[in-house]
This record gives C-alpha cells, structure tokens and sequence, in this order.
C-alpha cells in the first residue's frame, strides 16, 4: 500500500532512477533541514554533565547515581558487565588506575575492586527540565519575551494600519502628485536601511527614543512592500461599493475601516505575517539601539549570552529552542498561507 | 468559546477606528473630498521622510566630516577624507598595504561570499525546485521542509550550528566515528569562510526555492505535452522549454539574493564573530563596528563606507531594471 503510494510517478509505471533519486535527495534535504533543530532539541534537555559527554548520545540520557550509607554525595551507578560480579549494579566510589572502587549500594561496608573495562555507566533517560525552569529563575526570560511580543505586536499594527492607509489614498484617490508619491515609495524599496544606519541612529538619538522599544518600533513602519502589496489588492476592489457608501453619507474615513480594510484582509494577512516575521527575528538594528540589558529582545539576550564564558550551553540551547518554538507553532498551522503568500509576492 | 471572544475584536475594532471619525470628518469638511487623499498618506510619509529620506541627505554630510560626535553641528567638514581613506591603498589586490586594511579584508571577504553563496544557492534551490516539482507524494510537507530555516531568526540558525560544528560537538563526533580526525571548523580561517557560505544557505535557500518553484509550475502543461509528443529527450527539455521560460524568475531571484548576500551580517557575526582574526568579517559588519561597536565611534568612515556599499547595491539593482527590461522587449 505505502509502497505503491511513494512510488506513484507521472504516468509511468516503473520506479526508475530519477525516482530514486529524488527520494534520496528528499529524504537526505529533510534530515539536513529538521536534524540540526532536533539535535539542539534534543540537547537542550541534557544535564551538564550530560553535554560535556563526547562522543555525544543523541537521547539526553544521564548517569544514574544513589546515595549509599556512609557516602555524603550520590554515587555513580555501574553496571558489571564481566568478572565475578558480572550482572550486578554498583556503586563508584573512586577509580584508581585501570581499577575501580566500588560498592554495592545493598551492602555498604564491602569494598569492591573491579577493572574499568569491566563496568558500564547504567543511564537512563532523563529530562533536565531545570534547563528550562533556570531561565524563567536566573536568567529574566519572561522579560526579553516581553519586550520580543511587545515589539513585534506594536510594530505590526502600526505597520498595517500606515501601509493600509497609505495604500487606500494610492489606490482609491485621483490626485495630483499621486504617481510622485506613489514611484517615492516604490523607489525606496531599493534603499536598505542598512546603508543608512549611522543617519537613522541620529534621528533616533534626537527623538531620544534609543534604549526604548519605539527605536526599533518607528524606523521600519513604513514598509514600501507593505504599501505595494496593500494597494495593489486594493485596486481590485470595484469602486462602485465605495460610492454607495458615500451616498449613505459616509465619511471617507468610515469607507476606509468600513468597507476597504475588511475586504483588503487576505493581503493584510500576508503583511501581518510578514510583519510578524521580520520583527520578531530582527537584530541589527536592535543591536545598535538597544543597549541596556533589560530593554534586549530575546535575539538581542540570546547573542549576549552565547558570548558570555559564564553562561552553560545547557542555558542557552534551552533558549534557543523557546526562542524558536513560538515561530515555528505559527509556521505549523499557517504554512500553507504563509508559503502562498510569499510565492505569490515574492518577498521576504 | 469564541464567539464572545469575536464580538470583542469587532467592538475594540470599531472603537479604535470609530475614536478618529470625528477628526476625520471634520478634516474632511474643511479641506474637501479632493485634497483628504493627503491625511491617509500623512502619517506613512511622515515616518519615510523621518526614517528614509532625511537619512539618506543625512549619510552624506555624515560621510564628509570627522570627529566622533553624533550631532552634525560637532562635527568638522573634512571634504573626501573619509573616502581617501577608506580607498587609500599602495596595491589593491593586497589589503596589507591599504591603510584600513580591515575594510579591504571586509571587501574582498564579501566578494567571495556574494559569489560563492550565491552561486551555490541558486543551484541548490533549483535543483530542490525542480525536485518538488515532480509528481511526488506529500509534496506540500516536503516544500515546507526546505522552507522551515527561512522563518528561524539569524541568531537561533548562528548558535544552532555552533552547538554542532563545535569542538565537542556532533560533526566531529561524526568524523572521528569514521575514522577522520576532528577539526576546530570555526577558528581555522578557511574552514570558518566554508561554514559561513553553507549556514547562509542552509538558512536562505528555502525562500529562493519556493520563488523558482511558483515559476516552474506557472509554465503552462500543455507545453511539456507538446515536447512529449515529438519524443524529446529529458535533458532537451530541461534546456530548452524549462530553463527559457523560467529565465524571469531566475532573473528576480539571482538580483534578490546577491543584493541580501551584499548585506549579509547577522549569522556571521553569532556565529564566527568576523573571526578568526578577520576571515569571515564582511562589509556591514565592519560598517557596524566603525560606527557603532568600537570607541572612538567614526561614524563618517562608517557613513562613506556605507555609501561605497550603496553605489554596488545601486548598480546589481540598475543591471536588474536593465535585464529586465531586455526580457520583456524580447
């Protein structure tokens, strides 16, 4: 059954070596794209310890230990896997050479020696869930997460409601100087903000925004993509449902709210999840106006921590992973939308 | 459940939108149905003028003086020093004698980076496009697999592939289970240039594959019979029907990459930190640690900088106008 259903080809019949092929490169493309975000996954739920292991498991396993009488910290557990004792658990007190000192738990006053080739580390599976909890404790990340939400959702909504506005006047209004502003904001689509990053930081310094949300807010709500893609829907929406309005003797502003933006809402949500998009990973820009650790989005607390010696991996790829987990919850239920979205207006 | 829920988004929708229909109509009255176009482009263009355009005059008085002030009024007219300077060099093909060598290191870093990057992007996209376009089961599951790096934020897709190339990490492990000896990637020059080319691709090539595949499916089916019926070879076509017709695409995705890749920065600076030494470091970010990173902050050799960047930009941009323009004569 499954197999018939894979090997279904284009109107031929046979499995040929194209077909091999393309399995063999989708299936080495899936391992390459989702591996490497499993591994850290993965890797997020292991104990220090278990990190500093090399070779590395893929599973977060870890050591088991107990504590035995007359023994002030937990001891390792091993398991015997030849000589006399071969079968039994026991407990390292210390290694010595190529030999062990160990102890059986049971019976605590009986030292052991046993050959290090001998004995097996006994692990099991275990979650370090501590690496999650330590950063709600030590590492404030309630608040980076809140400062990340606050920016993408206040930037988004000013964004769609300028680009929207904007977009209505572009597309619904004959007026002179319509094409002037209209090619202005086209043309600008050409000049990144990164050529211009030393002027931005001076108008943000003089509106003595830096080291506030809005620096990163303000400079990029007037996305010329956004105004493009908005007016470019909005041309199609039939003039005549707009004059009807005005008959009833609605105001222009009530027409925008009330009619446009309602049936503009497939190409806002496009702009909405690109917005969403663009904000939340940002990191340049916030790099340089941001420099106060409390104001630090997550991406901007992400990349200080990974340089600072003092934080454990264990921390940070626990980060990383919350970090990336609210995108990728997003992209699982919209991912059709978003994938047509972009194929459709071939921006990012 | 969500009915309540709905009813209070339609309420706080129409009470933030009902909130400026006094102001706008009242605008509305006094200057005329003609002229209200105005107060919807007002705030739009506000920002533009604030954030873009006033920047963009900015950059060039910036460019022309020095000091390490912010305000323009601190700061002295040097004329092109700033640009002298970046472009003094005794032999250009070797940064050692220029005398900001770091940014010639950045500038023929970032050459090769556009070159390799982007070439080898563009052929990878391609081939997974043309891959997704065939007849296969579960193709929507598989376009989002590619496409899944896209949505990942720069730094995550920087520490993700630090955990694995590191010294400890799962790559080595790999190669020592196969009987290699293990290699720091990241603190060896070359190796450091590799990974950074392969992360931008890992991490970019999702978006370019689904644009070339929204163009191999909008080339009409009726054509590919056509071929079929005069029995020509596959790799005829490839060649001759699919790689024409899927010129225009090509075109849009070869100008949108190398202008990004031009501008690359932010998985290069998590994941090397320009380094070793300065192998990895590109063009913005030695615009970035001029400006902003360093004390003295030279924010005029950073602005002429960025302006040497703008006129590249300029011209991959112009070159796409002109191809463009070409094609569609045709």
């Amino acid at each position: 059954m499954l197999w018939s259903f894979i090997s279904r080809t284009r109107g031929r019949n046979r499995f040929d070596l194209t077909d091999w092929l393309t399995w063999g490169y989708l299936i080495f493309g899936m391992l390459l794209m989702f591996g490497p975000v499993l591994w850290v996954a993965m890797s997020s739920f292991k104990t220090d310890a278990a990190l500093s292991e090399y070779p590395p498991s893929f599973l977060p396993l870890a050591t088991q230990t107990a504590m035995v009488k007359g023994y002030d910290k937990p001891l390792p557990l091993y398991e015997i896997t030849a000589g006399e004792h071969k079968g039994s658990v026991l407990a390292q007190i210390r290694r010595i050479g190529l030999n062990a000192q160990m102890v059986d738990p049971a019976h605590p006053d009986e030292k052991i020696n046993v050959k290090i080739g001998d004995r097996q580390p006994k692990r099991e599976l275990t979650f370090a869930w501590d690496n999650y909890s330590k950063l709600f404790k030590r590492f404030n990340f309630m608040r980076y997460f809140w400062n990340s939400v606050f920016i993408t959702v206040v930037a988004t909504v000013i964004t769609v409601l300028f680009n929207s506005m904007a977009a209505f006047a572009l597309a619904k209004y004959k007026f002179r100087g319509r094409m002037v502003v209209f090619l202005l904001i086209i043309a600008t689509l050409m000049i990144p903000p990164t050529i211009n990053l030393v002027p931005i930081y001076l108008v943000v310094n003089e509106l003595g925004l830096v080291n506030t949300p809005w620096a990163v807010i303000w400079p990029a709500v007037a996305t010329p993509t956004g105004v493009f893609l908005l007016r470019q829907y909005m041309l199609t929406i039939p003039d005549d449902l707009l004059d009807a309005a005005r008959m009833d003797h609605a105001s222009e502003w009530r027409v925008y709210w009330r009619i446009v933006l309602p049936l503009a809402a497939p190409a806002i949500a496009v702009l909405v999840i690109f917005s969403v998009m663009w904000r939340w990973n940002e990191f340049l820009w916030p790099l340089i106006v941001l420099n106060r650790s409390e104001q630090f989005t997550l991406q901007l607390a992400l990349n200080a921590f990974q340089g600072d010696l003092q934080t454990s991996w264990s921390g940070l790829l626990a980060m990383t992973i919350l970090t990336l987990l609210p995108i990728t919850i997003v992209f699982a239920i919209l991912q059709k939308n978003i994938t047509a979205g972009i194929a459709q207006s071939g921006v990012k | 459940m969500l009915k309540p829920l709905n009813t209070a988004a339609q309420l706080g929708y129409r009470t933030a939108f009902g909130l400026f229909e006094l102001p706008m109509a009242t605008a509305q009255k006094l200057i005329g149905i003609k002229r209200i176009a105005w107060m919807f482009l007002l705030p739009n263009l506000l920002i533009f003028g604030l954030f873009t355009f006033l920047p963009i005059i900015l950059n060039f008085f910036y460019a022309t003086s020095g000091g390490d002030a912010i305000l323009l009024a601190h700061r002295p007219y040097v004329g092109t020093e700033n640009f002298a300077s970046l472009l003094s060099c005794t032999d250009y093909l070797d940064p050692n004698t220029c005398r900001r060598d770091v940014f010639w290191r950045a500038v023929y870093n970032t050459g090769w980076f556009v070159v390799l990057q982007v070439g080898f992007m563009v052929a990878f996209s391609l081939l997974t496009a043309l891959i997704l376009n065939r007849d296969i089961p579960w193709r929507g599951f598989f376009r989002s697999v590619f496409f899944y790096p896209v949505l990942l934020s720069p730094v995550v897709v920087a520490l993700i592939w630090k955990w694995i190339l590191q010294r400890y990490g799962l790559f080595n492990a790999g190669l020592e289970d196969v009987g290699l000896s293990s290699v720091d990637w990241l603190t060896d020059a070359n190796w450091a240039f590799f990974w950074i080319i392969f992360v931008s691709i890992w991490a970019h090539m999702g978006f370019y594959t689904l644009i070339l595949l929204a163009g191999l499916q909008a080339i009409p089916a009726d054509v590919y019979e056509a071929a079929e019926m005069d029995g020509a070879s596959r790799w005829r076509v490839f060649s001759k029907i699919t790689m024409p017709l899927l010129m225009p695409t090509m075109i849009v995705v070869l100008v949108l990459s190398l202008i990004r890749a031009v501008q690359a920065f932010d998985e290069i600076f998590v994941l090397t930190g320009g380094g070793p030494g300065s192998a990895t470091t590109l063009i913005l970010q030695y615009i970035y640690e001029t400006g902003f990173a360093s004390r003295p902050q030279l924010f005029g050799l950073a602005a002429a900088a960025s302006i040497l960047m703008a006129v590249v930009l300029l011209v991959l941009t112009l070159l796409q106008l002109r191809v463009t323009r070409g094609q569609a004569e045709n």
